[in-house]
Protein backbone atom coordinates (compact mmCIF):
# COMPACT_ATOMS: atom_id res chain seq x y z
CA UNK A 1 0.00 0.00 0.00
CA UNK A 2 1.14 3.43 -1.28
CA UNK A 3 2.48 6.60 1.98
CA UNK A 4 -0.96 8.37 0.73
CA UNK A 5 -3.31 5.52 0.66
CA UNK A 6 -2.12 4.36 4.11
CA UNK A 7 -2.95 7.34 4.94
CA UNK A 8 -6.16 7.57 3.81
CA UNK A 9 -7.34 4.58 5.47
CA UNK A 10 -5.74 6.02 8.73
CA UNK A 11 -7.93 9.36 8.41
CA UNK A 12 -11.37 7.58 7.59
CA UNK A 13 -10.82 5.18 10.66
CA UNK A 14 -9.88 8.58 12.77
CA UNK A 15 -13.66 9.82 11.11
CA UNK A 16 -15.16 6.88 11.94
CA UNK A 17 -13.87 7.62 15.84
CA UNK A 18 -14.60 10.86 15.62
CA UNK A 19 -18.35 10.04 14.54
CA UNK A 20 -19.21 6.76 16.31
CA UNK A 21 -17.40 7.00 19.73
CA UNK A 22 -19.88 8.61 21.83
CA UNK A 23 -22.39 7.00 20.50
CA UNK A 24 -20.78 3.57 21.10
CA UNK A 25 -19.97 4.44 24.87
CA UNK A 26 -23.43 5.67 25.16
CA UNK A 27 -24.94 2.41 23.92
CA UNK A 28 -22.28 0.52 26.04
CA UNK A 29 -23.39 2.25 29.08
CA UNK A 30 -27.08 1.50 28.07
CA UNK A 31 -25.94 -1.75 29.24
CA UNK A 32 -23.53 -1.66 32.51
CA UNK A 33 -25.49 -1.98 35.63
CA UNK A 34 -23.82 1.48 37.23
CA UNK A 35 -25.84 4.21 37.49
CA UNK A 36 -23.07 6.89 37.75
CA UNK A 37 -21.42 4.90 34.79
CA UNK A 38 -18.58 3.40 37.02
CA UNK A 39 -16.20 1.05 35.53
CA UNK A 40 -15.68 -2.15 35.20
CA UNK A 41 -18.64 -2.77 33.39
CA UNK A 42 -20.92 -4.88 34.31
CA UNK A 43 -23.71 -6.11 31.86
CA UNK A 44 -27.23 -5.59 32.73
CA UNK A 45 -30.56 -4.75 31.14
CA UNK A 46 -32.11 -2.97 33.85
CA UNK A 47 -31.96 0.12 32.00
CA UNK A 48 -34.17 -1.30 29.30
CA UNK A 49 -36.68 -2.68 31.65
CA UNK A 50 -36.59 0.68 33.55
CA UNK A 51 -37.35 2.03 30.79
CA UNK A 52 -40.01 -0.11 29.31
CA UNK A 53 -41.98 0.47 32.90
CA UNK A 54 -41.59 4.36 32.30
CA UNK A 55 -45.22 4.95 31.10
CA UNK A 56 -43.89 8.86 30.37
CA UNK A 57 -41.39 7.39 27.64
CA UNK A 58 -43.25 4.72 26.46
CA UNK A 59 -46.17 7.04 25.65
CA UNK A 60 -43.89 9.65 24.07
CA UNK A 61 -42.19 7.21 21.79
CA UNK A 62 -45.63 5.62 20.72
CA UNK A 63 -46.64 9.78 19.62
CA UNK A 64 -42.84 9.91 18.20
CA UNK A 65 -43.77 6.82 15.99
CA UNK A 66 -47.34 7.89 15.45
CA UNK A 67 -46.40 11.04 14.29
CA UNK A 68 -43.50 10.39 12.32
CA UNK A 69 -45.92 7.39 10.53
CA UNK A 70 -48.65 9.99 9.72
CA UNK A 71 -45.40 12.72 8.59
CA UNK A 72 -43.97 9.95 6.45
CA UNK A 73 -47.37 9.15 4.31
CA UNK A 74 -48.53 12.92 4.05
CA UNK A 75 -45.06 14.05 2.76
CA UNK A 76 -44.37 11.22 0.65
CA UNK A 77 -48.29 11.39 -1.37
CA UNK A 78 -47.53 15.52 -1.43
CA UNK A 79 -44.19 15.23 -2.16
CA UNK A 80 -44.27 12.48 -5.03
CA UNK A 81 -47.43 14.60 -6.63
CA UNK A 82 -45.36 17.78 -6.58
CA UNK A 83 -42.28 16.10 -8.40
CA UNK A 84 -44.58 14.68 -10.77
CA UNK A 85 -45.99 17.67 -11.63
CA UNK A 86 -42.55 19.38 -11.83
CA UNK A 87 -41.53 16.92 -13.88
CA UNK A 88 -44.24 16.74 -16.42
CA UNK A 89 -45.92 20.90 -16.68
CA UNK A 90 -43.68 23.25 -17.99
CA UNK A 91 -45.80 26.95 -15.79
CA UNK A 92 -44.55 30.28 -15.10
CA UNK A 93 -42.18 30.34 -12.58
CA UNK A 94 -41.51 26.68 -12.12
CA UNK A 95 -37.83 27.49 -11.90
CA UNK A 96 -38.05 29.85 -9.08
CA UNK A 97 -39.97 27.29 -7.37
CA UNK A 98 -37.71 24.39 -7.64
CA UNK A 99 -35.16 26.60 -6.53
CA UNK A 100 -37.23 27.71 -3.24
CA UNK A 101 -37.51 24.23 -2.24
CA UNK A 102 -34.09 24.21 -0.90
CA UNK A 103 -33.14 26.71 1.14
CA UNK A 104 -35.63 24.97 3.95
CA UNK A 105 -33.24 22.15 4.50
CA UNK A 106 -30.61 24.71 5.24
CA UNK A 107 -32.59 27.38 7.10
CA UNK A 108 -31.41 26.35 11.40
CA UNK A 109 -34.33 24.48 12.49
CA UNK A 110 -34.56 27.12 15.44
CA UNK A 111 -35.79 30.02 12.98
CA UNK A 112 -37.73 27.30 11.23
CA UNK A 113 -39.46 26.53 14.44
CA UNK A 114 -39.82 30.04 16.18
CA UNK A 115 -41.71 31.01 12.43
CA UNK A 116 -43.90 28.02 12.52
CA UNK A 117 -44.12 28.89 16.54
CA UNK A 118 -45.70 32.63 15.44
CA UNK A 119 -47.27 31.22 12.45
CA UNK A 120 -49.34 28.86 13.70
CA UNK A 121 -50.28 31.32 16.93
CA UNK A 122 -51.41 33.71 13.91
CA UNK A 123 -53.53 31.65 12.36
CA UNK A 124 -55.27 29.86 15.00
CA UNK A 125 -54.28 26.42 15.00
CA UNK A 126 -51.40 27.34 17.82
CA UNK A 127 -49.82 24.64 19.75
CA UNK A 128 -49.92 20.44 19.88
CA UNK A 129 -49.61 17.58 17.65
CA UNK A 130 -51.35 19.03 14.44
CA UNK A 131 -49.09 21.96 14.05
CA UNK A 132 -46.36 19.12 15.28
CA UNK A 133 -47.59 17.05 12.27
CA UNK A 134 -47.82 20.29 9.53
CA UNK A 135 -44.68 21.48 10.78
CA UNK A 136 -43.07 18.03 10.14
CA UNK A 137 -44.64 17.50 6.81
CA UNK A 138 -42.80 21.27 5.45
CA UNK A 139 -39.75 19.82 7.05
CA UNK A 140 -39.63 16.43 5.34
CA UNK A 141 -41.09 17.51 1.82
CA UNK A 142 -38.28 19.05 0.15
CA UNK A 143 -36.28 15.36 1.07
CA UNK A 144 -39.08 13.83 -0.63
CA UNK A 145 -39.33 16.09 -3.63
CA UNK A 146 -35.57 15.91 -3.90
CA UNK A 147 -35.21 12.08 -4.11
CA UNK A 148 -38.05 11.74 -6.05
CA UNK A 149 -37.02 14.26 -8.44
CA UNK A 150 -33.40 12.30 -9.07
CA UNK A 151 -35.62 9.33 -9.78
CA UNK A 152 -37.67 10.81 -12.51
CA UNK A 153 -35.11 12.90 -14.17
CA UNK A 154 -33.58 9.37 -15.37
CA UNK A 155 -37.51 8.48 -16.56
CA UNK A 156 -37.87 8.06 -20.32
CA UNK A 157 -41.17 9.88 -21.05
CA UNK A 158 -42.12 8.05 -24.48
CA UNK A 159 -42.79 5.05 -22.08
CA UNK A 160 -45.53 6.53 -20.87
CA UNK A 161 -46.39 7.75 -24.50
CA UNK A 162 -46.15 3.96 -25.69
CA UNK A 163 -48.22 2.90 -22.80
CA UNK A 164 -50.89 5.28 -24.15
CA UNK A 165 -50.72 4.31 -27.76
CA UNK A 166 -51.77 0.60 -26.34
CA UNK A 167 -54.66 1.96 -25.31
CA UNK A 168 -53.62 2.68 -21.62
CA UNK A 169 -55.50 5.63 -19.62
CA UNK A 170 -54.13 8.37 -17.59
CA UNK A 171 -54.32 6.21 -14.27
CA UNK A 172 -53.66 3.01 -16.10
CA UNK A 173 -50.21 4.88 -17.43
CA UNK A 174 -49.43 6.44 -13.57
CA UNK A 175 -50.41 2.97 -12.02
CA UNK A 176 -48.41 0.71 -14.67
CA UNK A 177 -45.66 2.82 -16.11
CA UNK A 178 -44.80 6.27 -14.17
CA UNK A 179 -44.92 4.47 -10.04
CA UNK A 180 -42.63 1.67 -10.81
CA UNK A 181 -40.39 3.26 -12.21
CA UNK A 182 -39.76 5.63 -9.18
CA UNK A 183 -41.36 3.63 -6.48
CA UNK A 184 -37.17 3.02 -5.24
CA UNK A 185 -37.07 7.27 -5.22
CA UNK A 186 -40.47 7.41 -3.33
CA UNK A 187 -39.21 4.42 -0.72
CA UNK A 188 -35.98 6.36 -0.08
CA UNK A 189 -38.07 9.46 0.45
CA UNK A 190 -40.49 7.94 2.53
CA UNK A 191 -37.73 6.85 4.54
CA UNK A 192 -35.76 10.32 4.75
CA UNK A 193 -39.22 11.38 5.32
CA UNK A 194 -39.72 9.26 8.89
CA UNK A 195 -36.03 9.73 10.06
CA UNK A 196 -36.34 13.57 9.53
CA UNK A 197 -39.91 13.69 11.48
CA UNK A 198 -38.85 10.81 14.05
CA UNK A 199 -35.21 12.50 14.87
CA UNK A 200 -36.69 15.68 14.97
CA UNK A 201 -36.05 18.15 18.29
CA UNK A 202 -36.28 21.59 17.86
CA UNK A 203 -39.77 22.21 15.75
CA UNK A 204 -41.12 19.62 17.72
CA UNK A 205 -40.47 21.76 21.10
CA UNK A 206 -41.34 25.05 19.83
CA UNK A 207 -44.76 23.38 18.57
CA UNK A 208 -46.18 20.31 21.23
CA UNK A 209 -48.14 21.04 24.02
CA UNK A 210 -46.16 20.67 27.15
CA UNK A 211 -46.97 16.94 29.04
CA UNK A 212 -47.71 16.15 25.40
CA UNK A 213 -44.40 15.72 23.87
CA UNK A 214 -42.23 13.70 21.47
CA UNK A 215 -39.87 11.52 22.17
CA UNK A 216 -36.87 13.85 21.30
CA UNK A 217 -38.44 16.46 23.34
CA UNK A 218 -39.08 14.27 26.26
CA UNK A 219 -35.12 13.24 26.52
CA UNK A 220 -34.42 16.92 26.36
CA UNK A 221 -36.37 17.54 29.18
CA UNK A 222 -34.90 14.31 31.28
CA UNK A 223 -32.08 15.74 30.75
CA UNK A 224 -32.93 18.72 32.29
CA UNK A 225 -33.83 16.98 35.22
CA UNK A 226 -31.12 14.63 36.08
CA UNK A 227 -29.54 12.24 33.58
CA UNK A 228 -29.65 8.47 34.10
CA UNK A 229 -28.90 5.44 31.95
CA UNK A 230 -32.55 5.23 31.38
CA UNK A 231 -31.72 8.06 28.44
CA UNK A 232 -28.99 5.82 27.45
CA UNK A 233 -31.64 3.03 26.71
CA UNK A 234 -33.77 5.32 24.49
CA UNK A 235 -31.45 6.64 23.17
CA UNK A 236 -29.84 3.66 21.73
CA UNK A 237 -32.74 2.40 20.57
CA UNK A 238 -33.40 5.66 18.82
CA UNK A 239 -29.99 5.43 16.88
CA UNK A 240 -30.58 1.84 16.06
CA UNK A 241 -33.79 2.82 14.22
CA UNK A 242 -32.78 6.06 12.80
CA UNK A 243 -29.63 4.07 11.07
CA UNK A 244 -31.91 1.43 9.99
CA UNK A 245 -33.67 3.86 8.18
CA UNK A 246 -31.00 5.55 6.89
CA UNK A 247 -29.06 2.33 5.51
CA UNK A 248 -32.40 1.45 3.79
CA UNK A 249 -33.15 5.12 2.07
CA UNK A 250 -29.47 4.68 0.88
CA UNK A 251 -29.92 1.34 -0.41
CA UNK A 252 -33.13 2.36 -2.28
CA UNK A 253 -31.63 5.67 -3.49
CA UNK A 254 -28.50 4.16 -4.55
CA UNK A 255 -29.13 1.09 -5.98
CA UNK A 256 -33.02 1.34 -7.02
CA UNK A 257 -32.16 0.78 -10.89
CA UNK A 258 -33.27 -2.07 -12.87
CA UNK A 259 -33.11 -5.00 -10.94
CA UNK B 1 -61.85 3.85 -49.32
CA UNK B 2 -58.81 5.00 -47.95
CA UNK B 3 -58.19 3.85 -44.08
CA UNK B 4 -56.67 7.13 -42.89
CA UNK B 5 -57.60 10.58 -44.10
CA UNK B 6 -55.97 14.16 -43.21
CA UNK B 7 -58.34 16.73 -44.37
CA UNK B 8 -57.08 20.41 -44.53
CA UNK B 9 -54.90 19.84 -40.68
CA UNK B 10 -53.13 22.87 -39.68
CA UNK B 11 -51.15 22.58 -36.25
CA UNK B 12 -49.38 25.29 -34.44
CA UNK B 13 -47.33 25.52 -31.79
CA UNK B 14 -46.60 28.62 -30.60
CA UNK B 15 -46.18 30.88 -33.47
CA UNK B 16 -44.31 28.19 -35.38
CA UNK B 17 -46.41 26.51 -38.33
CA UNK B 18 -45.90 22.70 -37.74
CA UNK B 19 -48.64 21.68 -40.37
CA UNK B 20 -49.99 23.75 -42.73
CA UNK B 21 -53.10 23.10 -44.44
CA UNK B 22 -52.43 18.75 -45.18
CA UNK B 23 -54.57 16.76 -46.47
CA UNK B 24 -52.79 13.20 -47.82
CA UNK B 25 -55.20 9.86 -47.82
CA UNK B 26 -53.11 6.53 -46.46
CA UNK B 27 -54.53 3.48 -48.21
CA UNK B 28 -56.08 0.34 -46.72
CA UNK B 29 -53.60 -2.24 -46.25
CA UNK B 30 -50.85 0.28 -47.73
CA UNK B 31 -47.04 1.13 -46.64
CA UNK B 32 -46.82 4.85 -46.63
CA UNK B 33 -43.16 6.57 -45.79
CA UNK B 34 -43.39 10.23 -44.80
CA UNK B 35 -40.13 11.60 -46.06
CA UNK B 36 -38.51 15.09 -45.20
CA UNK B 37 -35.39 17.21 -44.06
CA UNK B 38 -35.50 17.92 -40.10
CA UNK B 39 -37.84 20.41 -39.04
CA UNK B 40 -40.83 19.36 -42.26
CA UNK B 41 -43.37 18.45 -40.13
CA UNK B 42 -43.03 14.67 -40.74
CA UNK B 43 -42.86 13.55 -37.23
CA UNK B 44 -45.50 16.26 -36.50
CA UNK B 45 -47.83 14.79 -38.71
CA UNK B 46 -47.42 11.34 -37.85
CA UNK B 47 -48.11 12.42 -33.72
CA UNK B 48 -51.08 13.98 -34.81
CA UNK B 49 -52.33 10.94 -36.77
CA UNK B 50 -51.79 9.08 -33.35
CA UNK B 51 -53.05 11.69 -31.32
CA UNK B 52 -50.15 13.01 -29.36
CA UNK B 53 -51.24 16.60 -31.11
CA UNK B 54 -54.78 17.63 -31.50
CA UNK B 55 -55.08 20.24 -34.57
CA UNK B 56 -56.16 23.47 -34.62
CA UNK B 57 -58.37 23.01 -37.77
CA UNK B 58 -59.39 20.28 -39.84
CA UNK B 59 -60.31 16.32 -39.57
CA UNK B 60 -58.54 12.80 -39.22
CA UNK B 61 -60.65 10.08 -40.03
CA UNK B 62 -59.15 6.38 -39.09
CA UNK B 63 -61.20 3.98 -40.23
CA UNK B 64 -65.34 4.74 -40.13
CA UNK B 65 -64.27 7.34 -37.20
CA UNK B 66 -63.02 11.19 -37.04
CA UNK B 67 -60.77 11.33 -34.70
CA UNK B 68 -59.50 14.90 -34.34
CA UNK B 69 -60.68 15.25 -30.96
CA UNK B 70 -59.87 11.71 -29.66
CA UNK B 71 -57.50 11.34 -27.19
CA UNK B 72 -54.64 8.38 -28.07
CA UNK B 73 -55.55 5.96 -25.83
CA UNK B 74 -58.89 5.71 -27.81
CA UNK B 75 -57.89 5.96 -31.25
CA UNK B 76 -56.72 2.13 -31.61
CA UNK B 77 -53.39 2.42 -33.11
CA UNK B 78 -50.31 0.71 -33.13
CA UNK B 79 -46.59 2.70 -32.73
CA UNK B 80 -43.16 1.77 -32.56
CA UNK B 81 -40.73 4.62 -31.22
CA UNK B 82 -37.71 5.56 -32.73
CA UNK B 83 -35.75 4.17 -28.63
CA UNK B 84 -38.32 1.15 -28.85
CA UNK B 85 -39.55 2.30 -25.82
CA UNK B 86 -40.21 -0.79 -24.16
CA UNK B 87 -41.13 -1.58 -20.46
CA UNK B 88 -38.27 -2.11 -18.46
CA UNK B 89 -40.25 -3.38 -15.35
CA UNK B 90 -41.55 -6.20 -17.11
CA UNK B 91 -41.12 -9.27 -19.34
CA UNK B 92 -41.04 -9.64 -23.01
CA UNK B 93 -44.09 -11.22 -22.68
CA UNK B 94 -45.85 -8.82 -20.63
CA UNK B 95 -44.87 -5.80 -22.55
CA UNK B 96 -46.50 -7.42 -25.92
CA UNK B 97 -49.39 -8.64 -23.64
CA UNK B 98 -49.95 -4.81 -22.46
CA UNK B 99 -52.08 -3.22 -24.70
CA UNK B 100 -54.47 -7.11 -24.38
CA UNK B 101 -54.00 -6.47 -20.47
CA UNK B 102 -55.29 -2.64 -20.53
CA UNK B 103 -58.49 -3.88 -23.08
CA UNK B 104 -59.12 -6.54 -20.40
CA UNK B 105 -58.94 -9.98 -23.34
CA UNK B 106 -58.95 -12.33 -20.02
CA UNK B 107 -55.43 -14.17 -19.17
CA UNK B 108 -55.77 -16.70 -21.37
CA UNK B 109 -56.44 -15.21 -24.36
CA UNK B 110 -53.76 -12.62 -23.36
CA UNK B 111 -50.84 -15.22 -23.40
CA UNK B 112 -52.08 -16.59 -26.36
CA UNK B 113 -52.13 -13.63 -28.70
CA UNK B 114 -49.34 -12.26 -26.68
CA UNK B 115 -47.42 -15.37 -28.02
CA UNK B 116 -48.63 -15.56 -31.69
CA UNK B 117 -46.91 -12.15 -31.70
CA UNK B 118 -43.40 -12.50 -30.70
CA UNK B 119 -44.10 -16.03 -33.16
CA UNK B 120 -44.58 -13.62 -35.85
CA UNK B 121 -41.17 -11.58 -34.91
CA UNK B 122 -39.51 -15.05 -34.74
CA UNK B 123 -39.25 -13.93 -30.83
CA UNK B 124 -41.36 -16.93 -29.44
CA UNK B 125 -38.93 -18.64 -27.25
CA UNK B 126 -37.55 -15.08 -25.40
CA UNK B 127 -40.70 -14.49 -23.56
CA UNK B 128 -39.17 -14.39 -20.03
CA UNK B 129 -36.65 -12.38 -20.87
CA UNK B 130 -36.43 -8.74 -19.46
CA UNK B 131 -35.85 -5.85 -22.70
CA UNK B 132 -32.56 -5.01 -20.83
CA UNK B 133 -31.35 -8.61 -21.92
CA UNK B 134 -32.37 -8.14 -25.75
CA UNK B 135 -29.82 -7.07 -28.57
CA UNK B 136 -30.94 -3.63 -30.64
CA UNK B 137 -32.51 -5.98 -33.61
CA UNK B 138 -34.34 -8.04 -31.12
CA UNK B 139 -35.97 -5.10 -28.86
CA UNK B 140 -37.11 -3.53 -32.62
CA UNK B 141 -38.85 -7.02 -32.90
CA UNK B 142 -40.35 -6.77 -29.60
CA UNK B 143 -41.47 -3.08 -29.73
CA UNK B 144 -43.05 -4.43 -33.13
CA UNK B 145 -44.62 -7.32 -31.69
CA UNK B 146 -46.00 -4.69 -28.87
CA UNK B 147 -47.70 -2.12 -31.87
CA UNK B 148 -49.35 -4.77 -33.86
CA UNK B 149 -50.78 -7.08 -31.25
CA UNK B 150 -54.23 -5.50 -30.56
CA UNK B 151 -55.06 -5.32 -34.14
CA UNK B 152 -55.09 -1.85 -34.31
CA UNK B 153 -56.52 0.11 -37.96
CA UNK B 154 -53.10 1.97 -37.81
CA UNK B 155 -49.61 0.89 -37.41
CA UNK B 156 -47.08 4.44 -37.34
CA UNK B 157 -43.42 4.36 -37.43
CA UNK B 158 -41.74 7.26 -35.98
CA UNK B 159 -38.25 6.25 -38.02
CA UNK B 160 -37.81 3.25 -36.01
CA UNK B 161 -34.89 1.92 -37.42
CA UNK B 162 -32.37 4.70 -37.20
CA UNK B 163 -30.93 3.76 -34.21
CA UNK B 164 -29.55 0.04 -35.44
CA UNK B 165 -26.32 -0.61 -37.63
CA UNK B 166 -26.41 -0.62 -41.44
CA UNK B 167 -26.31 -4.06 -42.03
CA UNK B 168 -29.20 -5.09 -38.93
CA UNK B 169 -31.13 -2.19 -40.67
CA UNK B 170 -31.09 -3.82 -44.00
CA UNK B 171 -32.34 -6.96 -42.54
CA UNK B 172 -35.24 -5.01 -40.03
CA UNK B 173 -36.70 -3.65 -43.20
CA UNK B 174 -36.99 -6.74 -44.61
CA UNK B 175 -38.42 -8.36 -41.98
CA UNK B 176 -40.48 -5.32 -41.66
CA UNK B 177 -42.38 -5.31 -44.77
CA UNK B 178 -42.71 -8.98 -44.45
CA UNK B 179 -44.98 -9.10 -41.56
CA UNK B 180 -46.45 -5.88 -42.78
CA UNK B 181 -47.66 -7.45 -46.13
CA UNK B 182 -48.33 -10.79 -43.72
CA UNK B 183 -50.51 -8.88 -40.95
CA UNK B 184 -51.93 -6.45 -43.92
CA UNK B 185 -52.02 -3.54 -41.75
CA UNK B 186 -51.91 -0.16 -43.23
CA UNK B 187 -48.52 1.54 -42.30
CA UNK B 188 -47.68 5.05 -42.29
CA UNK B 189 -43.62 5.23 -41.52
CA UNK B 190 -41.27 8.31 -40.71
CA UNK B 191 -37.95 8.57 -42.08
CA UNK B 192 -35.68 11.12 -42.91
CA UNK B 193 -33.09 8.25 -45.17
CA UNK B 194 -34.94 8.14 -48.58
CA UNK B 195 -33.36 5.05 -49.04
CA UNK B 196 -35.23 3.20 -46.45
CA UNK B 197 -38.53 4.97 -47.96
CA UNK B 198 -37.93 3.80 -51.39
CA UNK B 199 -37.11 0.05 -50.14
CA UNK B 200 -40.41 0.06 -47.54
CA UNK B 201 -42.82 1.88 -49.16
CA UNK B 202 -45.44 1.26 -52.22
CA UNK B 203 -46.69 5.17 -51.37
CA UNK B 204 -44.50 7.91 -50.45
CA UNK B 205 -44.90 11.42 -49.08
CA UNK B 206 -42.53 14.46 -49.93
CA UNK B 207 -43.21 17.19 -46.56
CA UNK B 208 -41.47 20.41 -46.71
CA UNK B 209 -41.71 23.39 -43.93
CA UNK B 210 -45.37 21.77 -42.98
CA UNK B 211 -46.97 21.12 -46.38
CA UNK B 212 -47.30 17.88 -48.44
CA UNK B 213 -44.83 18.89 -51.87
CA UNK B 214 -45.69 15.53 -53.41
CA UNK B 215 -47.30 12.30 -52.69
CA UNK B 216 -47.65 9.00 -54.65
CA UNK B 217 -45.67 6.05 -55.62
CA UNK B 218 -41.93 6.32 -55.36
CA UNK B 219 -41.27 5.39 -59.19
CA UNK B 220 -43.53 8.17 -60.00
CA UNK B 221 -42.56 10.70 -57.63
CA UNK B 222 -38.73 9.71 -58.48
CA UNK B 223 -39.42 9.69 -62.21
CA UNK B 224 -41.98 12.68 -62.08
CA UNK B 225 -40.85 15.27 -59.57
CA UNK B 226 -43.49 18.01 -59.00
CA UNK B 227 -40.64 20.79 -58.51
CA UNK B 228 -36.97 21.28 -57.58
CA UNK B 229 -36.97 20.66 -54.17
CA UNK B 230 -39.06 17.04 -55.03
CA UNK B 231 -36.23 16.41 -57.88
CA UNK B 232 -33.49 17.52 -55.25
CA UNK B 233 -34.58 15.92 -52.19
CA UNK B 234 -35.48 12.08 -53.91
CA UNK B 235 -32.29 11.14 -55.31
CA UNK B 236 -29.92 13.43 -56.92
CA UNK B 237 -30.58 15.97 -59.60
CA UNK B 238 -28.11 17.50 -61.87
CA UNK B 239 -29.53 20.93 -63.34
CA UNK B 240 -29.17 22.04 -66.69
CA UNK B 241 -28.43 25.59 -66.68
CA UNK B 242 -30.03 28.02 -69.28
CA UNK B 243 -26.66 28.18 -71.05
CA UNK B 244 -26.57 24.47 -71.90
CA UNK B 245 -30.20 24.02 -73.32
CA UNK B 246 -29.25 24.96 -76.98
CA UNK B 247 -29.87 21.93 -78.92
CA UNK B 248 -30.76 19.27 -76.54
CA UNK B 249 -34.54 17.97 -77.48
CA UNK B 250 -36.27 18.84 -74.57
CA UNK B 251 -40.36 17.89 -73.17
CA UNK B 252 -41.08 21.37 -72.48
CA UNK B 253 -40.89 24.65 -72.94
CA UNK B 254 -37.72 26.32 -71.65
CA UNK B 255 -39.64 29.48 -70.77
CA UNK B 256 -40.82 28.52 -67.51
CA UNK B 257 -39.50 25.14 -66.96
CA UNK B 258 -36.36 23.62 -65.50
CA UNK B 259 -34.70 20.44 -66.74
CA UNK B 260 -32.33 17.94 -64.76
CA UNK B 261 -31.27 14.15 -65.36
CA UNK B 262 -30.92 12.30 -63.17
CA UNK B 263 -26.75 10.23 -62.13
CA UNK B 264 -27.74 7.18 -63.19
CA UNK B 265 -29.58 8.29 -66.54
CA UNK B 266 -26.03 9.65 -67.79
CA UNK B 267 -22.99 7.92 -70.15
CA UNK B 268 -19.53 9.63 -70.38
CA UNK B 269 -17.18 9.22 -72.90
CA UNK B 270 -14.53 11.55 -74.47
CA UNK B 271 -15.94 11.65 -78.07
CA UNK B 272 -19.04 13.45 -78.80
CA UNK B 273 -22.36 10.73 -78.61
CA UNK B 274 -24.59 9.53 -81.46
CA UNK B 275 -26.99 11.59 -82.84
CA UNK B 276 -30.73 11.46 -81.67
CA UNK B 277 -29.15 11.64 -77.67
CA UNK B 278 -29.12 14.81 -75.83
CA UNK B 279 -25.33 15.65 -74.42
CA UNK B 280 -23.57 18.32 -72.81
CA UNK B 281 -19.99 19.31 -72.65
CA UNK B 282 -18.63 18.93 -69.43
CA UNK B 283 -15.00 19.14 -67.35
CA UNK B 284 -14.10 16.34 -65.06
CA UNK B 285 -13.42 16.58 -61.42
CA UNK B 286 -12.98 13.49 -60.07
CA UNK B 287 -13.80 10.27 -60.21
CA UNK B 288 -14.49 8.26 -57.58
CA UNK B 289 -14.32 3.90 -57.51
CA UNK B 290 -16.49 2.56 -55.14
CA UNK B 291 -16.18 -1.21 -56.61
CA UNK B 292 -18.87 -2.69 -58.18
CA UNK B 293 -19.81 1.15 -59.01
CA UNK B 294 -18.17 4.24 -60.21
CA UNK B 295 -19.37 7.94 -59.17
CA UNK B 296 -17.94 10.61 -61.76
CA UNK B 297 -18.15 14.49 -60.52
CA UNK B 298 -18.16 16.68 -63.45
CA UNK B 299 -18.86 20.45 -63.97
CA UNK B 300 -21.30 21.17 -66.46
CA UNK B 301 -21.92 25.19 -67.67
CA UNK B 302 -21.01 26.04 -64.03
CA UNK B 303 -23.23 23.24 -62.81
CA UNK B 304 -21.87 20.30 -60.62
CA UNK B 305 -23.05 17.26 -61.80
CA UNK B 306 -22.89 13.89 -60.74
CA UNK B 307 -23.13 10.45 -62.44
CA UNK B 308 -22.88 6.88 -61.24
CA UNK B 309 -22.50 3.85 -63.87
CA UNK B 310 -20.57 0.22 -63.57
CA UNK B 311 -17.16 1.05 -63.39
CA UNK B 312 -16.55 -1.21 -66.19
CA UNK B 313 -19.17 0.36 -68.43
CA UNK B 314 -16.64 4.05 -68.15
CA UNK B 315 -14.57 4.23 -71.22
CA UNK B 316 -10.67 5.71 -70.95
CA UNK B 317 -11.46 9.27 -70.61
CA UNK B 318 -8.81 11.89 -72.04
CA UNK B 319 -6.29 13.57 -69.77
CA UNK B 320 -7.75 17.27 -69.77
CA UNK B 321 -10.84 16.03 -68.71
CA UNK B 322 -12.74 17.36 -71.29
CA UNK B 323 -16.10 14.89 -71.72
CA UNK B 324 -19.14 14.67 -72.80
CA UNK B 325 -22.45 13.67 -70.85
CA UNK B 326 -25.40 12.18 -72.84
CA UNK B 327 -28.68 10.61 -71.72
CA UNK B 328 -31.28 9.73 -73.72
CA UNK B 329 -34.35 12.96 -74.41
CA UNK B 330 -37.12 10.61 -72.54
CA UNK B 331 -34.95 10.48 -69.45
CA UNK B 332 -35.18 14.20 -68.88
CA UNK B 333 -36.37 15.98 -66.05
CA UNK B 334 -38.34 18.87 -66.09
CA UNK B 335 -40.00 21.06 -63.06
CA UNK B 336 -41.47 24.25 -63.07
CA UNK B 337 -39.20 27.24 -62.64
Amino acid sequence: MSPIALLGRIWLVLILIFLYAPILVMAAMSFNASPFYQLPFEYSSKWYSDMAGNEQIVTAAIRSVLIACAVTAIATAVGTAASVALFRYEFRGKKLLQALLFPPIAIPWLITGTAMLVFFFTIGIGRGTPAVIIGHVALALPYVIVTVTARLSSFDVTLEEAARSMGAGAWTVLRRITLPWIAPGIVAGALFAFAVSFDQFVVSYFLSKPGDSTLPVLIYTAIRKGFTPEINAISTIIIAISMAVMFLAARYSKFGGDR
Amino acid sequence: MSQVEVRNVTKRFGRTVALDDVSIAFEDGGFFALLGPSGSGKTTLLRTIAGFHFPESGSIRIGERNVEKVPVEKRDIGMMFQNYALFPNMSVAENVGFGLRVRKVGSAEETRRAREALELVQLGHLGDRRPSQLSGGQRQRVALARAIVTNPKVLLLDEPLSALDKTLRVDMQIELKRIQREVGITTIFVTHDQEEALTLSDRIGILRDGRIVQAGPPREVYNHPVDAFAAGFLGDANWLSDGALAGLTLPADPAGHRFATRPEALAISAAAPAPGMNAVRGQLVQRVFAGAMATCLVEVEGEPWKLIARDRDIPELPGDGAVWLAWAPQDTLVVPA
